[in-house]
């Protein structure tokens, strides 16, 4: 989001300007983007997967690349036409941009001089400033998830998070504040609807996609329905406006609207599964199921579905001492790192798990993600994007285990 | 005394550097070069290591005690398993590091096999009656009390850097026992498995090699050895889907950890040097 604005003014998407730009515009969204002395990270072809990574110019997109996706499994693929966006999502959200793997919190030294038996400790904070980011490309799914990251990592005060980036889930935010963590990072988002959701996406029926809800600076919606190759370009704030400005193209008008909605109908329809909201309060309520045994049985504990998942928060913190740097050895830096609940250590008091199962601990994860998340941050921590499903080395299905959950006497693996 | 103690080193005075020995037994040298691999750190690690007992790096040795212990290999003789016992008695912290000294290493399948030694030391070797052997190669920790094990065949430097680094600081070593697809997740490397046809043990193998085999496009051949709760059995399944036969799951499994709890427990046939078939 932008600092230009508030994060209350979104008008309701009738007031927003939208204007229609040829595809090569695309080229000079990215450099006007650049210009700004942003850093762009988008989708890119990278090792037989279509990943988010840093891009310099339009070229670098994915033009006629698409994915497949399915349970433990993925490709990519040619399409017949030539477009930027025609493939699900990218391997990873854009989470790793904005909450890394790996950060320094802060350093601390320990000063020898004089020798006295009180050895003063200089604390420092970690100086690097993150880099002006814009995330072009960002699915609706992936935008819902920022906003739910976001208001995961806000330091709570009271009993539930404040938050104020926008949720397309269309949950309603406790307070309009200033939002959390990732939201103070400014980043400019350029949001796209999707129009070849995957055999693994369900954001229809979490109601997060496959438009964008709220929380963009620009969307847009590539039109690929036949007629010319055009974006329509909606946008919600004034950062979006400004740089929407710079772009060539004519005003969007009904018709233009007309067809981007059509494409929605069609995006919806083309999920490749859906969640009953009935299920995961059901499943809840199934503790003793014996299919939590079954899918411990087949879950590797390996952690990629809790890695790959955009609104998965979990860290921990490691107390980093090395060799080289200080003569004495006597830096020490504290980093934060991603950790998963799939690990004995995230559970572990006194040296042992109190989940010391796999089941246990799939069992915590999943009605984590679907049912106590409501209780924690008045949302649910799925936003439908399927990667869970897709990454898992074994095929998890969390939709198709929910499911037979929701059931307490059919859907048991014998 | 052994052999080991015959040495000519002496604790210089004033040296209050912490005294460090490294030992061999059956392994391939591999693990302790990771030692002298860390070039850039080396001089610093000296500056806090006296060297005590490394054949790699000096034939002067001392006899101990030692502060740490670095052992490597496994026990296959019954000199080996004196010796072990008496490196416990001079060490005061004793690490084992890699996949031999920790699960008994690739010389382990034998272990597996149902195989006549004495049979296998006849095809092996021109003079037979010159070697003798145990029955069985077995970790370290089989024989004495292990204080921390290093995974890897060879072990990474970074975390045998890390252990060094740690000891120094007095505090505990921040050695992952999750799977190696936590590495590549962080590193955002595009999984082999579910986005080509490579079998990858990353799911069930302990991370800590930074993911080094998937970032070339390789699956994980499972040298450091099983993750926690390493649920093999299911990927094995999953493998069987994808058409891996008995063959190449076996040749899969069995390498430098293939005794390790984990891995040698699976029902896929056992590589018989001798035999045809079992
Ligand atoms: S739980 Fe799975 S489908 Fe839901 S947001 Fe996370 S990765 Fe996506
Ligand atoms: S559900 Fe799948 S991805 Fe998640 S820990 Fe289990 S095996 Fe790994
Ligand atoms: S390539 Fe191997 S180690 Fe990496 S995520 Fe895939 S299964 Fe795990």
């Amino acid at each position: 989001m932008p600092s230009t604005s508030s994060p209350g003014d979104d008008p309701a998407p009738g007031d927003r300007a939208s204007t229609i730009v040829p595809a090569s515009e695309l080229d000079r969204l990215i450099q006007v983007l650049r210009r700004q002395g942003r850093t762009v990270i988008g989708p890119t072809l990278g090792d037989g997967a279509i990943v988010n990574d840093i891009v310099e110019s339009a070229d670098e997109l994915p033009w006629g690349w698409t994915d497949e996706q399915a349970p433990g499994r993925y490709r990519v693929g040619r399409l017949p036409t030539s477009e930027a966006f025609g493939f699900a999502n990218p391997t990873q959200s854009f989470k790793r941009h904005l909450h890394p793997p790996r950060t320094v919190l802060f350093a601390a030294s320990r000063d020898h001089g004089g020798g006295s038996a009180e050895v003063p400790v200089t604390i420092a904070a970690a100086e690097s400033a993150p880099p002006a980011l814009a995330l072009v490309g960002v699915r609706s799914c992936d935008l819902a998830a920022l906003a739910r990251l976001d208001a995961a990592l806000t330091p709570r005060t009271g009993s539930r998070a404040t938050r104020s980036w926008g949720d397309g889930a269309g949950a309603t935010p406790t307070a309009n504040v200033d939002g959390g963590p990732l939201r103070a990072l400014e980043p400019f988002v350029v949001a796209v609807s999707c129009s070849r959701p995957g055999q693994t996406c369900f954001c229809a029926s979490m109601g997060t996609g496959p438009t964008p809800g709220t929380g963009y600076d620009l969307a847009l919606t590539e039109l690929v329905d036949g007629g010319p190759h055009e974006f329509l370009v909606e946008a919600a704030t004034d950062a979006g406006r400004a740089v929407a400005a710079e772009l060539l193209g004519r005003p969007a008008g009904a018709v233009d609207h007309g067809r981007a909605a059509a494409m929605a109908d069609r995006a919806a329809a083309a999920m490749g599964r859906r969640l009953d909201p009935d299920d995961p309060p059901a499943a809840g309520r199934h503790l003793d199921h014996p299919r939590w045994r079954d899918v411990g049985d087949r879950c590797l504990a390996c952690a990629n579905c809790t890695l790959v998942c955009p609104t998965c928060f979990c860290g921990a913190t490691e107390d980093v001492t090395g060799f080289d740097g200080e003569p004495d050895l006597e830096r020490t830096e504290r980093h934060l790192v991603w950790d998963s609940c799939f690990g004995s250590s995230f559970s572990a008091l006194n040296g042992n798990p109190v989940r010391a199962s796999t089941a246990d601990r799939y069992r915590h994860w999943l009605l984590h993600k679907l049912v106590t998340w409501h209780d924690q941050f008045g949302t649910s921590g799925c936003v439908g994007c399927g990667r869970c499903i897709t990454w898992c080395p074994v095929g998890i299905d969390l939709t198709e285990e929910v499911a037979a959950l929701a059931r307490p006497t059919t859907g048991v693996a014998s | 005394m052994t052999a080991d103690r015959s040495g000519d080193g002496e604790v210089p005075a004033g040296d209050d550097r912490v005294s460090l020995a490294v030992w061999k037994f059956a392994s391939c040298d591999g693990c302790q070069l990771t030692l002298l691999d860390c070039e850039d750190e080396l001089l610093a690690v000296a500056d806090r290591f006296r060297f005590a007992h490394f054949l790699e790096a000096s034939s002067a040795v001392d006899d101990g005690p030692f502060d740490v212990s670095l052992v490597e290999g496994s026990i296959t003789t019954a000199d080996d398993v004196s010796r072990i016992h008496d490196i416990r008695e001079r060490s005061a912290v004793l690490v084992t590091i890699g996949a031999c000294a920790n699960a008994g290493g690739v010389q382990a399948l034998r272990n597996l096999a149902d195989v006549d030694v004495d049979e296998l030391r006849s095809i092996v070797y021109p003079s037979p009656e010159l070697i003798s052997t145990l029955a069985s190669s077995t970790p370290i920790a089989d024989h004495v009390e292990v204080d921390l094990e290093l995974p890897g065949c060879p072990i990474d430097r970074n975390q045998l850097l890390e252990v060094l680094a740690a000891f120094l600081a007095g505090r505990a070593p921040n050695l992952p026992t999750t799977s190696v697809c936590v590495e590549c997740k962080a590193r955002d490397l595009v999984c082999v498995a579910v986005a080509g046809a490579e079998p990858c043990l990353g799911p069930v193998t302990r991370s800590g090699c930074g993911a080094l085999c998937p970032s070339v496009g390789r699956g994980c051949y499972g040298c450091f050895g099983p993750a926690e709760a390493a649920n093999t059995s299911s990927l094995v399944e999953r493998l069987r889907g994808d058409g891996v036969d008995d063959g190449r799951l076996t040749r899969l499994l069995h390498t430098f950890n293939a005794w390790a709890p984990g891995f040698r427990d699976q029902p896929v046939a056992v590589a018989d040097p001798t035999r045809s078939g079992r």
